[in-house]
């Protein structure tokens, strides 16, 4: 039994720090490992080095063959001489395949990749933090890792290999390979995700014929990301080969890829745990822009459809974002979206959270931004001017006041005639809104009434009167 | 004038301009006509807004499914099947589960012609569409259909659902495998053979291990639907190797999923396979998996095929379950608890004493306090056979352990079976052992613990009597009330709310009633409008003599207070005892009260309320005294009346006039 403190005995809730430190022991076992029939003890082979050349292929097999023998990490003490035994063989192998030439025969491919798929592909462990928010939490790590960590090297060496021929290893690597190792990015370990990351952009760039497969495929995993687990630990990862290969896509796009911006790029942003994948998403985003400026009314009108409504945080992203969008906008398609735009922006001017509001009004400290809505001022302005001119009034935050104090000031730099009547008229404008208000009122009580007498109407499928509802001697 | 809705149904889903078509039929024809037309343009006008909040279309999707009525009846249902194909195809999952829920409901309400003319070209749109979003949709829409079409169709039905079994987006070879059982359901028996089995196997070996899991759960409905002797050979390569699957996810569905699969398989497989895959499954290198099957190990015994019951569960399951007991995981520990108890009804009391007892005993002493919390909830299982003395030795500290966690959960979990233990340990060895943990609870730091103690006490004195109560805890809770902690003062007034009726009228008035009495005084305002809440609570089980000369000088001395909630719980305390009063007839009607009363009630208007049929009658019958009206004039100030009742009173009113 854990001893109580003091404080947890007054409120009962234990702190989340204090849950937390509880729990950031235990690194995670593979799945991979299932008692095996024996335990396999491994004897040292000879170096590969010491080896006359001529023996060295049948080697290298051997040493590979070894290397495919699994051990349980989860358990510290077993094994120890055969582990390192094989931590050892491993490292030579990655040496191999990064300074010896000529060692890729075409007869080695199977084993290799045999070895390959042995030790890293595997059914991810269930979480060990059901709840586990990547934000705050430290990830679990995996535990085989002083193995693993050199399979992928060498995996990665051997893509980069310069006599390695993507002709023959296609027979292996192939769309199978390819999905368990997109499995694989779920991984809790930001280590192996870091490996997975740069290995898959190998692939992609070496096998041409698997592209296709590899843009699907992550489509697939964003898909189900976004609508069905909410739960993905490699968007970020993934988004970043996106990133560079969206920046390779020939011109004119495909419509397959504009599809992938908007069914599955805006879509993303819609994710709770956005934070951690947001610079990487829009990034990808602006890709698209730079390639096709056509894409920026729909991206723009995407972005404002999933705009967030409650989290503040997210909404200091969105702007973030659409500040990037903008410094690549070209004049006529900001003119397109302009109003809706603007309208949000006016939103966020005014919001209580004052990061919120900040965020939106540095948007006048961009020289970009600032001709932009100069051009179109007299667009903008009525439309920005009642939140500013009230927040400059009503806002808590000083900082916020002074802030919309000079934009007010640019805003009138930009058009005084406009201002001055924006001004004049406010008071008006004010009192229309509030009587246009009351009238809204008025309207939905009236609703209101309309539906307490037609409720037996409805039931009854019929348009008679209503009878005397208020027959209430039954009570 | 059904042949020109009808026109101006189709007027209206084809040409999609609703004012021309309104405009012309407004003025024409009946009633429903007109009605149904309204409800067209309505769902018109949601239909061209389509892309909006994913709320508002989840609350359309749902509504649109009980809008037959409203569109004139089952002939016209099929009018609703284009925005729900709209909504079927969105990408929120919620809304499209919806949107296909609500169109399973309205394809009922079609008639088989208007079902392959509408319903069916429906499901084929959607099975064939370009995004995955309406392919996964028309998965959940074969099983309704196919049992009333032609058998044309049917087979165009069945082509449809292979292809999508074998859709290259795992998100519907998914709902296609989710769907898989509820098909096979409705086939004809050869088509199961020919078409299900395939599509199965391939779904069981798909490379995604979340569409593999889900052909797990189809594994029971395709098992209940085959002959026993094809069983062997169509289902069970399939089921073995779902057990022995690589996927942790797949294993735990296995897991969770086994008692079904014993039923649907029967004994000699269960016998021949399930047991050895129960055992592996329990032996599971992942603690989820372990888990699960934990949790089936009592509904697998009880579903055993009774002959050689007790020897399978002692020389295969047991074994298994005696390691699990010591598991490294706590979630596979409390798992097992919450069950292994149930394990001794089925083994009778030898084997439980000798083989289970051991393991009940390690459990209560277990470091995870949910584990040793199961074995006590389910203490009742054991008691039965061998009865709880066994364990009364290694219960105790158990409880008492329990009872201190720091964790206020765990401690209310264990308030909550003490009165069960307590009518199993029995009276004396209770006063003994337990006694002072109640009492303990009575004043912990959290409210929630409190409130279940005192709600405890309640049920032990209706266990162990009123003298018991008397002798044991009255005198410590009314002691309570001179504590200087005001919580702990308060507690005794909850104590005596909960208490007073299993008590009895004597020990109410004698020795409870003076201390809320006192209580009155006390400084705290919290307590003083308790005690007028106590007061109001007690009431009915005070006899009206205490009432009238004790209790209601002090409500109405409490209704003058200077805190504003004492006073409004003092007023609601002496409305309430009017209540009880009014029930016993002592009070007298006057004619120019009720005209004053009248007044009143009008003054406040719709507001008022209700004080009961009682109050009704009482003003009926002309037995209203002076100051049962100026507590009705109180309680209409409280605006705690109902409308309806201040109508009754004018009805009432007419009458006497």
């Amino acid at each position: 039994m854990s001893t109580i403190s003091a404080s947890e005995k007054v409120d009962g809730f234990t702190r989340k720090s204090v849950r937390k430190a509880q729990r950031q022991r235990k690194s995670q076992g593979s799945s991979q490992y299932r008692t095996q029939s024996a335990p396999v003890e491994l004897s040292p082979l000879p170096q590969l080095k010491d080896t006359p050349s001529a023996e060295q292929q049948e080697l290298f097999m051997q040493k590979l063959n070894q290397c495919c023998v699994l051990f349980d990490f989860l358990d510290s003490v077993t094994d120890l001489k055969s582990k390192e035994i094989k931590r050892a063989t491993l490292n030579e192998l990655v040496e191999y395949v990064s300074t010896y030439r000529g060692v890729l025969v075409e007869s080695a491919y199977p084993d290799i990749t045999n070895m390959i798929c042995t030790n890293i592909f595997r059914a991810l462990p269930p979480s060990d933090n059901p709840d586990f928010d990547p934000e705050e939490d430290e990830p679990t790590l995996e535990v085989s890792w002083p193995h693993m960590q050199l399979v992928y090297e060498f995996l990665l060496r051997f893509l980069e290999n310069p006599d390695f021929q993507p002709s023959i290893a296609k027979r292996h690597i192939d769309q199978k390979f390819v999905l368990q190792l997109l499995e694989l990015f779920d991984s809790e370990d930001p280590r192996e995700r870091d490996f997975l990351k740069t290995i898959l952009h190998r692939i992609y760039g070496k096998f041409l014929g698997l592209r296709a497969f590899i843009r699907k495929q992550i489509n697939n995993i964003f898909l189900q990301f976004i609508y069905e687990t909410e739960h993905f630990n490699g968007v970020a990862e993934l988004l970043e080969i996106l990133g560079s290969i969206i920046n390779g896509f020939a011109l004119p796009l495909k419509a397959e890829h504009k599809q992938f911006l908007m069914k599955v790029l805006i879509p993303l942003h819609t994710a709770k745990s956005l934070a951690l994948f947001h610079a990487q998403l829009a990034y990808c985003v602006v890709q698209f822009l730079e390639k096709d400026p056509t894409l920026t009314e729909p991206v723009i009108r995407g972005l404002l459809k999933v705009w967030p409504k409650t989290c503040s945080q997210k909404e200091v992203m969105f702007l973030g974002e659409i500040e990037e969008i903008l410094d690549v906008v070209e004049p006529t398609q900001f003119k397109k979206v302009q109003e809706p735009l603007f309208k949000q922006i006016s939103k966020c001017v005014a919001n209580a959270h004052f990061q919120v509001a900040e965020r939106a009004l540095y948007f006048w400290n961009n020289d970009y931004i600032l001709s932009l809505i100069e051009e179109n001022i007299d667009k903008i302005l009525p439309i920005m001017f009642g939140s500013l001119y009230r927040i400059s009034k009503e806002h808590w935050n000083p900082t916020i006041v002074a802030l919309v104090y000079n934009v007010l000031k640019t805003l009138m730099e930009m058009n005084c005639t406009l201002f001055d009547e924006l001004t004049s008229s406010y008071k008006a404008e004010r009192q229309r809104e509030k009587k246009k208000e009351q009238e809204r009122d008025e309207l939905w009580k009236k609703l209101d009434q309309f539906k307490l007498g037609n409720a037996p109407l409805v039931q009854n499928n019929s348009h008679s009167i209503p009878n005397d509802t208020n027959d209430t001697s039954a009570v | 004038s059904s042949q020109q809705h009808q026109e101006a149904v189709h007027h209206c889903a084809s040409s999609r301009c609703g004012e021309d078509s309104h405009g012309k039929l407004y003025k024409n024809d009946t009633e429903t006509q007109l009605y149904s037309l309204k409800m067209y343009s309505i769902i018109h006008i949601f239909y061209n807004t389509i892309y909006d909040e994913d709320e508002v279309l989840l609350a359309l999707a749902e509504q649109l499914g009980n809008f037959t009525m409203l569109v004139g009846g089952p002939e016209y249902v099929h009018c609703l099947l284009p925005p729900l194909e709209s909504l079927a195809t969105v990408e929120e999952t919620v809304v499209r589960d919806k949107a296909v829920e609500s169109l399973r409901k309205i394809s009922q309400e079609h008639s088989p012609v208007d079902l392959e003319v509408h319903f069916e070209p429906l499901v084929k749109r959607l099975a064939s569409g370009d995004w995955f979003t309406s392919r996964t949709s028309a998965c959940g829409l074969f099983s309704v259909c196919y049992p009333r079409v032609s058998s044309t169709v049917k087979a165009e039905i069945r082509q449809h659902f292979r292809t999508l079994c074998s859709d290259d987006t795992p998100m519907v070879r998914r709902a296609a495998a989710s769907k898989l059982g509820e098909f096979a359901k409705v086939l004809e028996p050869e088509y199961v053979k020919s078409d299900i089995i395939s599509l199965f196997t391939a779904l069981a070996s798909d490379e995604q291990d979340s569409v593999r899991l889900l052909a797990v759960e189809a594994c029971v409905s395709i098992a209940t639907l085959l002959p026993q002797e094809d069983l062997e050979t169509l289902v069970m390569p399939t089921l073995r190797q779902a057990a022995e699957d690589k996927s942790w996810r797949v294993r735990y569905m296995v897991a969770d999923k086994f008692s079904e699969l014993q039923k649907a398989v029967g004994s000699e497989i269960t016998k021949n396979d399930l047991v050895p895959a129960f055992q592996n499954l329990l032996k599971d290198c992942e603690a989820e998996v372990r888990a699960a099957a934990a949790n089936k190990v009592k509904e697998f015994c009880e579903n055993l095929p009774e002959d050689n019951r007790e020897q399978i569960i002692m020389t295969h399951i047991l074994p298994c379950v005696k390691e699990l007991v010591s598991d490294t995981n706590q979630h596979v520990k409390s798992a097992l608890a919450s069950v292994i108890m149930g394990l001794s009804t089925i083994l009778g009391k030898d084997n439980t004493i000798e083989h289970l007892l051991p393991l009940f005993l390690a459990q209560l002493k277990d470091e995870c306090p949910e584990v040793r919390l199961n074995i006590i909830s389910n203490l009742d299982c054991v008691n039965e056979v061998i009865g709880i003395r066994q364990l009364s030795q290694s219960l105790l500290p158990a409880i008492v352990e329990l009872a201190e966690d720091a964790k206020w959960r765990v401690r209310l979990a264990i308030i909550e079976y003490m009165p069960l233990l307590a009518g199993q340990l029995g009276v004396e060895f209770f006063d003994e052992k337990l006694n002072t943990l109640c009492m303990a609870w009575l004043i912990d730091h959290v409210y929630a613990i409190r409130e279940a103690a005192t709600c405890n006490l309640m049920k032990l004195v209706e266990k162990f009597g009123a003298e018991w109560a008397q002798n044991t805890i009255v005198p410590k809770v009314l002691g309570m009330a001179n504590d200087p902690n005001y919580l702990h003062r308060m507690t005794t007034l909850f104590c005596i709310n909960a208490l007073s009726e299993a008590c009895g009228q004597e020990i109410t008035t004698k020795q409870m009633l003076p201390v809320v009495l006192k209580m009155s005084n006390d400084q705290v305002a919290n307590v003083r409008f308790n005690v007028a809440k106590s007061l109001q609570k007690i009431g009915p089980v005070l006899d009206s003599n205490a009432l009238q000369t004790e209790v209601k000088p002090v409500l109405e001395k409490l209704a003058t207070d200077s805190d504003m909630d004492v006073k409004y719980f003092a007023q609601e305390a002496i409305s309430g005892m009017f209540d009880f009063l009014l029930s016993t007839k002592l009070l007298n009607f006057n004619s120019l009260n009720f005209i004053f009363l009248l007044f009143f009630l009008c003054s406040f208007g719709p507001s008022i309320t209700i004080p009961n049929q009682r109050l009704q009658d009482g003003i009926c019958h002309g037995t209203l005294s002076n100051q049962t009206l100026k507590v009705i004039a109180c309680l209409s100030q409280l605006h705690t009346f109902t409308s309806s009742a201040a109508s009754s009173f004018v009805l009432c009113g007419k009458n006497t006039k």
